[in-house]
């Protein structure tokens, strides 16, 4: 076109295109980034140990138990809601395989379907009942945390007669599914649990899942204004009914490995306050509690400075009661990073 | 001939034919009627601005014909075919886009995103997002109507509200939009804000999209409308053509007309010196 100026379209000249800088420093992500170095060279300097390549797997083997988790909870805040029976859920599926399996005499594999069944239907009647009742998500799941916590251990005394799950570990089929959900290898000196595999695997398709389909820009859009995204003929319930079962389906994962690693007995007590780390994770790793921005990498760094700081504490010869003092600090200062973030993207 | 001509042909040619007709329609809400007895017609390559105060029935009104709520009484044909909608996918899929005063975009999304939400382009075998492509079409139609956004990736929430509502607008016609309402598109805009927005509508109007134009702004409506219909206690209190009606008319009937006068007679006997007549009011905010 000749005449731009004259021209509708000339460009607004107080709107100046953003530099790489400011573009990547706008990434939810890289306030995590950031942390988890300094946290990183901290320990390098602090906790000799931490310095050992041996130790690098338990570390990686430590964010992969709370990472695996991470990356549903992370892609539920993004949609706008969180799940506090997550933590409780896992120890479900773990007794669910286990105490199946074992009454019925059946192979472990039909117990670990029968926990993949439970799990998902735990995920989508907590996504039923909060599109059906428009309750808001801390009220439902906390219902569902304190019921999956009661029949926990309920259903485990009922059935055991203990406050744990039969072992399982003499079974049929229990070899293969301890291969799956909890073998471990060695890569260069270095024992890698399989778990660690499977998070990398996890974080991958997720990560992709959010920004490169469709279903992913629906995540974002129901947890940024779900109101607009019916509006605009966005499915609503069935992705958030979704994330609840992407939540179900990775405490099942998260169950197998918690069964298989400790030889096929779940202590029906387990998993209360875990939700608030998988929250913690996904916080950290800059997503927006009220939904509709976050990153499932960013998840995953938060699990990675969650391991880090664990084990450096111990690693470091500190009395490990700081950690929580330390984990709540690291919690605050990543929020009040995200609000910042936030004001800002807001701002006109 | 391409569409467009044929389009506006068409249009004129029959301009008896109109794409939504509500004959006699109202909607109760248990004892409430919010609406009654109100008919209308929407021509392609026409503005229907649809005036009225707060509560009027203009929301009921527009969520009847976006498929939001159906009808309880009358008729609405869109196409000649009478039609209860029963969601808002419906009333999309016969053509008809609203853009609401929320307008319908995820604040913290990308622009580019906003744009195709709902609608995303994707290719390959795992049905991945069509990045590329997305952008360029977003980039096209913005600037087809005159909007300039060099950053594609930056969120919605950092436009101005003009800006945003012309991203809205713009979607709805990319879509196929045939009839485009547009729920008081410029009420929390300023003046050079309100000019923009303006302009698309009668750009969409130019394409021979018909436009149901919802504002309680005489001002604005006169400035663009074709036919104009004026909405009192969910009545249809005015109903004309541009060439039958003067701004300062549309203005006194919008502002109440009558009630306003009799108002201004009753507070004068209270406060003979303090309250102007109402005709001296409106003919000076004219003049200015």
């Amino acid at each position: 076109m000749a005449s731009t100026i004259t021209s509708p379209a000339t460009a607004d000249d107080r709107v100046s295109a953003r530099s790489v800088g400011a573009r990547l420093l706008s990434r939810p992500e890289i306030g995590s980034l950031v942390g988890a170095a300094v946290i990183l060279v901290f320990f390098l300097i602090a906790a000799p140990p931490f310095r050992d390549i041996n130790n690098t797997g338990t570390i990686l083997y430590q964010a992969a138990l709370v990472g695996v988790m991470a990356v549903p909870v992370a892609l539920l805040m993004i949609g706008g809601e969180f799940d506090l029976s997550a933590g409780v859920a896992v120890t479900t599926s773990g007794l669910t395989a286990g105490l199946f399996a074992y009454q019925f005499s059946v192979n472990v594999w039909l117990g670990i379907l029968i926990a993949l069944a439970v799990s998902l239907a735990v995920g989508a009647f907590n996504g039923w009942l909060l599109m059906r009742t428009g309750l808001p998500s801390f009220l439902v799941t906390l219902g569902t945390f304190f019921i999956l916590q009661g029949l926990n251990i309920a259903v485990t005394r009922l059935a055991s007669g203990a406050v744990a799950s039969n072992s399982i570990s003499d079974m049929d089929g229990f070899g293969a599914a301890q291969k799956v959900f909890a073998s471990e290898f060695k890569l260069g000196g270095v024992t890698i649990k399989i778990i660690i595999v499977w998070w990398i695997v996890f974080v991958a398709i997720a990560a992709w899942v959010l920004l490169k389909t469709q279903i992913g820009n629906w995540i974002f859009a129901v947890g940024g204004d779900a109101a607009a995204a019916r509006a605009v003929g966005v499915p609503v319930k069935k992705v958030k009914i979704g994330l609840f079962m992407a939540v179900g389906f990775f405490a099942w994962f998260a169950g197998m490995q918690l069964l298989f690693v400790q030889n096929g007995v779940v202590q029906s007590g387990e998993g209360v306050g875990k939700e608030f780390v998988y929250i913690i994770a996904a916080v950290v790793g800059g997503c927006l509690l009220t939904g509709g921005y976050g990153s499932v990498a960013g998840g995953a760094i938060g699990a990675l400075i969650f391991g880090m700081v664990q084990l450096g504490v111990v690693y470091a010869g500190w009395n490990p009661d700081w950690f929580k003092a330390f984990l709540g600090t690291m919690l605050l200062l990543a929020t009040i990073v995200n609000l910042v973030v936030k004001n800002r993207a807001e701002a006109r | 001939m391409t569409t467009t001509e044929s389009f506006a042909s068409e249009a004129a040619n029959s301009p008896t034919a109109p794409i939504v007709h509500l004959e006699d329609v109202g909607k109760s809400y248990g004892n409430i009627q919010a609406l009654r007895g109100v008919s209308l017609s929407v021509r392609q390559g026409e503005i229907t601005c649809v005036l009225g105060d707060n509560g009027a029935g203009k929301s009921t009104l527009i969520k009847i014909i976006a498929g939001l709520h159906d009808y309880t009484s009358g008729t609405m044909s869109v196409n000649g075919e009478e039609r209860h909608f029963a969601s808002p996918r419906e009333s999309l899929d016969s053509g008809i886009a609203t853009v609401y005063q929320d307008l319908a975009l995820a604040p913290l999304m990308s622009v580019w995103r906003n744009f195709f939400l709902g609608n995303e382009l994707t290719r390959g075998p795992f049905r991945q997002l069509d990045e590329r492509a997305m952008k360029r079409i977003a980039n096209e139609e913005l600037t087809k109507m005159g909007i300039s956004i060099p950053d594609l990736e930056q969120p919605v929430g950092k436009l101005s509200g003009g800006q945003r509502q012309c991203v809205a607008i713009a979607r709805a016609i990319h879509f196929g939009a045939k009839v485009l309402i547009l729920d008081e598109p410029t009420a929390a805009l300023g003046v050079n804000q309100s000019g923009v927005v303006l302009k698309y509508v009668v750009k969409a109007r130019d394409a021979g999209i018909g436009v149901i134009f919802i504002t309680h702004n005489p001002h604005h409506a006169y400035l663009v409308g074709n036919h104009f219909v004026v909405l009192k206690l969910g009545r249809v209190a005015l109903d004309t053509q541009r060439a039958d009606i003067t701004l300062e008319q549309l203005t006194t009937e919008m502002a109440g007309g009558s009630e306003l006068e009799a108002l201004s007679h009753e507070l004068r006997d209270l406060a003979p010196d303090a309250v102007a007549d109402v005709q001296d009011a409106i003919q000076a905010q004219e003049k200015e």
